[in-house]
């Protein structure tokens, strides 16, 4: 059948609202606990490698930026990268497989696209309450002195859309959690370390750093970076919010396509 | 309601459905007959507008699935056969959520929760969690759920197996009013009893292939006897025992366990087989079911 063969029709799409509706509701039963570790997080990170660590490092190397000054956007960005990856494998794993709530909706009339972009938004509202959270606690810590934060928020939020429909992709082609294991540890994980987060990536080696500087992570910490301490640039920062924007149409695209290939049989 | 023609569904090499007509009318119960792995499910999925055909076509509601997939199944109720509840949500959480999907607002489907609740039995339960409730608890809330948007379709893909009898009768029940109040409804089942109370028609499938229609009436008149008699003999085999009984029955079937003997006169051809002087251990006549007509037709009991 022609429906096979494109990921997503056109007209699919605008019934996402509700999908988006149901993970909402079911949010309401757990959110008190999120929005405690959402702040606690970010309070344990600042103050153990910004104020604890921080004051061990010369901040030479920071071009005069104390170290929490520029850890502190570094982990805005890093920590919207977990929320969402986190929130993409076994969520989608478990409304696939567990407790099948793709199944119920695709019985009504909802399709492919709506699981998939109500499911994705509902995602990005999570890293945008995490993300806030944290610039919450940054500020107040004095770790973020500018205005810019604001701007850092919707940076970190499309850093963590970059994750979310790539992993969602990933998710509906995992037949059990084993893949989310090598998810985490070969690729959150290195990525969390040497992206750009705790110190530039020009101390690492030329190869090394190549690669850091393809990652979303990368872009995304750069972004939040240079708003918070002034010193982007407009293109620079066009640039790097492109990059991310065309990781998350990419993921987009594929989610469609592996939820189609999942789901349709 | 639903009309396919030589409608197939093939799963890489592997044919489950293999170009079945169907023609289900508006207002009558429909049943899918036949044993594991006939193709019940697959044939439901396809009408459920979730599983595209691969050959023949399929009109819902005088709509094409292909193109039409959404607004068909809002106007349809899907019983899955495995439950898709969300065990975390209340009872009647599962149902506001769901009518949610349907595009129904908030107050609509609050109403709406109380009446189903009602009518499902399970008001007391509206506020526990599903997943420690009974399994027939669970299958009322599935088809009460289903039922969220009015639908004018119904398809129930085996609605109480692994039910017990009482909460079979229940859900039986359910279903003859819903049938009263004009939803058509389409059902599988590997239950004679079920298709012979519920259906006004229905198809026997085996194979991916349909092997008889009809009503169950028909279904009996055409492939059986009126009645049948059964015998157990002291015996592993029971095949020699065949040879001594014909002439006395239309036919005699061989079951591991025991000899079936169609014949419209159950205890006259009793009478006949103590005249021959046969002893069997057990004797018992009844009416046919759909049960020898599946036999007739596959060689084969349909619950193993
Ligand atoms: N997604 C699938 N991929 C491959 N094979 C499948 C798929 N779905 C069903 N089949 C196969 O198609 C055949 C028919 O399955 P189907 O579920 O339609 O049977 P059924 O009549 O509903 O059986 P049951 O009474 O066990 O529910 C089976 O052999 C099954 O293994
Ligand atoms: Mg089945």
């Amino acid at each position: 059948m022609a429906a096979t063969t494109t990921p997503v029709r056109p007209h699919e799409g605008r019934l996402a609202g509700r999908a988006f509706a149901y993970w909402m509701a079911n949010y309401r039963r757990v959110w008190r606990g999120t929005i405690i570790s959402g702040f606690l997080g970010p309070l344990f990170f600042l103050v153990a490698m910004g104020f604890g660590l921080g004051a061990l490092v010369d901040d030479g190397g920071l071009g005069g930026t104390g170290y929490v000054e520029f850890i502190a956007p570094g982990l805005l960005a890093a920590q919207a990268m977990q929320t969402a990856v986190g929130e993409s494998t076994f969520p989608v794993m478990g409304a696939l497989k567990w407790h099948r709530q793709y199944h119920a909706m695709l019985a009504t009339p909802l399709g492919i696209a709506d699981l998939v972009l109500g499911h994705v938004a509902f995602v990005t509202m999570r890293v945008a309450i995490t993300s806030v959270a944290f610039a919450v606690v940054a500020v107040a810590l004095g770790a973020i002195a500018s205005w810019w934060v604001l701007a850092a928020v919707f940076a970190a939020v499309l850093t963590g859309l970059a994750f979310t429909t790539p992993v969602f992709a990933f998710a509906a082609r995992q037949d059990n959690d084993s893949g989310f294991n090598v998810l985490f540890r070969f690729i959150v994980m290195p990525m969390f370390l040497f992206s750009g987060t705790f110190f530039p990536v020009s101390q690492l080696p030329a190869l090394l750093e190549a690669i850091a500087r393809v990652t979303p992570l990368w872009h995304g910490v750069e972004l939040c970076r240079g708003l918070v301490l002034e010193t982007a640039t407009v293109a620079g920062s066009l640039g790097h919010a492109g990059y991310l924007l065309l990781w998350a149409a990419g993921g987009l695209w594929l989610a469609f396509a592996s939820f189609r290939k999942r789901l349709v049989t | 309601m639903v009309g396919a023609h030589r409608l197939t569904k093939r799963f890489g090499e592997f044919t489950a459905v293999d170009a079945i007509d169907v023609e289900v009318r508006r207002g009558e119960a429909f049943g899918f007959l036949g044993p594991n792995g006939a193709g019940k499910s697959s044939t439901m999925r396809m009408i459920g507008c979730v599983s595209p055909p691969t050959e023949g076509s399929l009109r819902i509601l005088g709509l094409d699935p292909a193109t039409d997939g959404p607004a068909i199944r809002a106007r349809l109720g899907v019983v899955p056969q495995r439950d898709t509840l969300d065990e975390e949500l209340t009872v009647r959480e599962n149902i506001l959520v769901y009518g949610r999907y349907f595009g129904l607002s908030r107050a609509q489907v609050n109403a709406k929760a109380d009446e189903l609740l009602e009518f499902a039995q399970l008001g007391e339960r509206a506020g526990s969690v599903v997943e420690p409730l009974s399994g027939g608890m669970k299958r009322r809330l599935t088809i009460a759920r289903s039922l969220v948007n009015d639908p004018e379709l119904l398809l129930l893909d085996e609605p109480t197996t692994g039910l017990d009898p009482q909460a079979r009768h229940v859900l039986w029940d359910r279903l003859f009013r819903l049938k009263r109040s004009g939803v058509t409804l389409v059902l599988t089942t590997h239950y004679m009893d079920e298709a012979e109370q519920l259906c006004d028609r229905l198809v026997v499938m085996d194979g991916g292939r349909i092997v008889a229609e009809g009503s169950p009436r028909e279904l009996i008149a055409l492939h059986s006897t009126r009645e049948v008699l059964e015998l157990r003999f002291a015996a592993d085999d029971h095949a020699p025992y065949a040879a001594k009984l014909t002439g006395l029955a239309d036919r005699v079937e061989v079951l591991p366990d025991r000899l079936l003997l169609y014949t419209d006169d159950g205890d006259a051809t009793a009478a006949a087989v103590h005249g021959r002087g046969l002893a069997p251990l057990s004797v018992l006549a009844r009416r046919s079911t759909l049960e020898d007509v599946f036999l007739h037709l596959t060689g084969r009991t349909l619950v193993d």
